[in-house]
């Protein structure tokens, strides 16, 4: 059987390449899908401990279906936002919207 | 049928075999049975399909090919794909372009994992059922995108985004629509949902799921009248204009494989599965599969293509409310019945 | 070595490169495709913690739907997909030094933390109580995220939606 170590590590990996990815990409949508990897990440890690302690207690698989349908709802607000920054900006690269920045 | 594999993992056992290496062979031994089942019958629903439409059109069809009715005119046009040149268009992005076709026939050829053609006749019975088709069919609007974008032609890109928002808005209604079996059932599992139809098939008590099944089951299939991504005459063939030879051959066999499954899906849920008096369960179940894959071909030479406006239209407004509406009556019904 | 192991290691390895791919394609295009194959990987690795239904609820709605709402952005904004243009900013090596110390805190954390907790009890079918506790222990919030997604609905539309001409 996998250790439950194996699974934790595997979601740290996930979890640093997902904020690498959100804190260097230029594009808002590659920003977003960052985001999305860290979000799985993070419910790998819920699945992994409701797996490895007494089965009654599925609290870790509840939190992730929550965390799945907000991460939807994250997902659906936030590529609108990106619409409405391309249509004012004609660009989506974060570091060029800029105009709050004197 | 369970003795026969006891005795198959014990032959390997006794040599001292890991049980890893007869599930393998076991594994490649279903997934090619299923991918000949698909192919013999995607040839024959080409074939039918063909006849049908000329039937419809007062017209023979094919009738030179192999001798009776042009039979193997499927057989000679497979082949004929085959021997194509492999053409990929200069502006491709040629790894996506590969991969796509494989994801879209990946999806297609999934799904058949919870087909229970028979009582014992189902690859694995899982329990999450219905949910897995659901959830991996959505697999194939990605693998049109990708195919779409790849080809670098504006009219397949139109295409796949006509597929996507299509098949992302029906199936919401698709989904909806069968949850009142799943309540009835209680359970998500193939095999529990038929042999809770054992007495009477949910397509009675269910009709109006049934309906709005089918309707959103023909635009997930991309067929007429829901066939805007491919509208020949607008934008040419959809996502697949650039693909031609084998891949285009995948496609085709995945889109067939597709229907295929859908009516499956709708044979299980609504139609009482293999359940029948006198012949053989398999023969009932492919029976009741093909009339409604009948159905289909025939709404498809009867029926005009909707525009776009209208397929939204209908699909947001009137089958999604109506979906809500059966799934609401038919709990008040569970619950006075207790 | 047993073969959970061995499959654990196959899928660990071919999520972490889809993750790696996602990060740093240069085509934002390829990034979505490799953001797939992650999502299926984690859906693998639900399978193996015996957790078929988030498995089937993590390809249905990260694969069928927030992957599509991005690919579709993607095309809507498409100008910016062409070649040539610098994918990530100036702070690549700082952000690799802040990452990977946070990377190695949290594998030290896993490492030792967690130590005592052994061998997973034996698997149980959990889909009928998973639908018992959110409609009894946790209405609350399941309710609570029903509005959210109305809320975050109504949001969508609005914001994208083309302003109209004043009159």
């Amino acid at each position: 059987m996998v250790p439950l170590s194996h699974y934790l590590i595997l979601s740290a990996v996930l979890f640093a390449i997902g904020m690498f990815g959100a804190l260097t990409r230029r594009n808002a949508i590659g920003i977003l899908m960052a985001l999305e990897l860290m979000f799985n990440a993070v419910n790998l890690n819920f699945v992994a401990f409701s797996r490895y302690l007494p089965s009654t207690m599925l609290q870790g698989q509840i939190f992730a279906i929550f965390v799945i349908t907000i991460a939807a709802a994250e997902a659906a607000v936030g590529l609108a936002i990106v619409l409405g920054l391309y249509r004012n900006f004609k660009t989506i690269n974060v570091d060029e919207i800029n105009l709050m920045k004197w | 049928m369970e003795k026969t594999l006891e005795r198959f993992y014990a032959a390997f056992a006794a040599l001292g075999i890991p049980w890893i290496v007869p599930q393998l062979i076991l594994m490649l031994v279903v997934a090619s049975l299923v991918i000949l089942f698909i192919s013999v019958s995607v040839m024959f629903m080409i074939w039918w399909e063909r006849k049908i439409s000329a039937h419809i059109q007062v017209r023979y069809g094919p009738m030179r090919v192999g001798g009776w009715h042009g039979w193997a005119q499927s057989l000679a046009d497979g082949i004929k794909l085959l021997i194509k040149e492999d053409v990929i268009p200069a502006g491709a992005d040629k790894l996506v372009f590969a991969l796509a076709p494989m994801v879209v026939f990946a999806a297609a050829l999934a799904a058949y994992v919870i087909i229970p053609f028979g009582p014992n006749l189902i690859v694995r019975d899982l329990n999450i059922g219905v949910l897995f088709y659901i959830s991996i069919s959505s697999l194939t609007v990605v693998g049109i995108i990708m195919a779409g974008w790849s080809s670098n032609n504006k009219y397949s890109v139109l295409g796949a985004l006509r597929s996507a928002a299509q098949a992302v808005s029906y199936e919401v209604p698709l989904v909806v629509s069968i949850l009142g079996v799943i309540m009835t059932v209680g359970s998500l599992s193939m095999i529990q949902i038929v042999e809770a139809q054992q007495r009477i098939w949910f397509v009675i008590p269910q009709f109006a799921g049934f309906l709005i099944y089918l309707t959103a089951a023909l635009a997930e299939c991309n067929r007429l009248p829901f066939d805007i991504p491919e509208a020949e005459s607008e934008l040419v063939a959809g996502f697949h204009v650039e693909y031609s030879g084998m891949r285009f051959a995948i496609f085709f066999l995945a889109e067939y494989a597709n229907m295929f499954t859908v009516a499956a899906i709708a044979t299980t849920l609504f139609l009482g599965g293999w359940h029948g008096p006198l012949l053989p369960p398999w023969l009932w179940f492919l029976i009741k599969t093909y009339f409604i894959i009948f159905v289909m071909m025939w709404l498809r030479w009867t029926l005009a293509r909707l525009r776009v406006d209208q397929l939204m239209n209908l699909g947001w407004k009137v089958l999604l409310p109506l979906a809500f509406l059966n799934m609401g009556i038919t709990g008040v019904v569970l619950v006075l019945r207790g | 070595m047993t073969v959970i192991q061995v499959v654990f290691f196959l899928v660990a390895a071919f999520t972490t490169a889809a993750a790696f791919l996602v990060v740093l394609a240069k085509n934002i295009v390829h990034c979505a495709i490799a953001l797939v194959f992650t999502f299926f990987g984690v859906a693998a690795l639900y399978v193996l913690l015996d957790a078929e239904f988030l498995a089937a609820v993590q390809v249905l709605l990260y694969v069928g739907g927030i992957t599509i709402l991005l690919l579709f952005a993607i095309m809507l904004t498409s100008r910016i997909s062409a070649r040539g243009v610098r994918v990530m900013n100036e702070q690549v090596g700082m952000s690799a030094v802040v990452v990977f110390a946070i990377f190695a805190l949290l594998a030290i954390a896993s490492l030792k933390g967690f130590a005592l907790v052994g061998s997973p009890p034996p698997a149980s079918y959990a889909t009928a109580s998973l639908g018992r506790l959110l409609l009894t222990t946790y209405v609350l919030p399941f309710e609570a995220v029903s509005i959210l997604l109305l809320a975050a609905m109504v949001g969508a539309i609005i914001l994208a939606r083309r302003e109209r001409e004043k009159d």
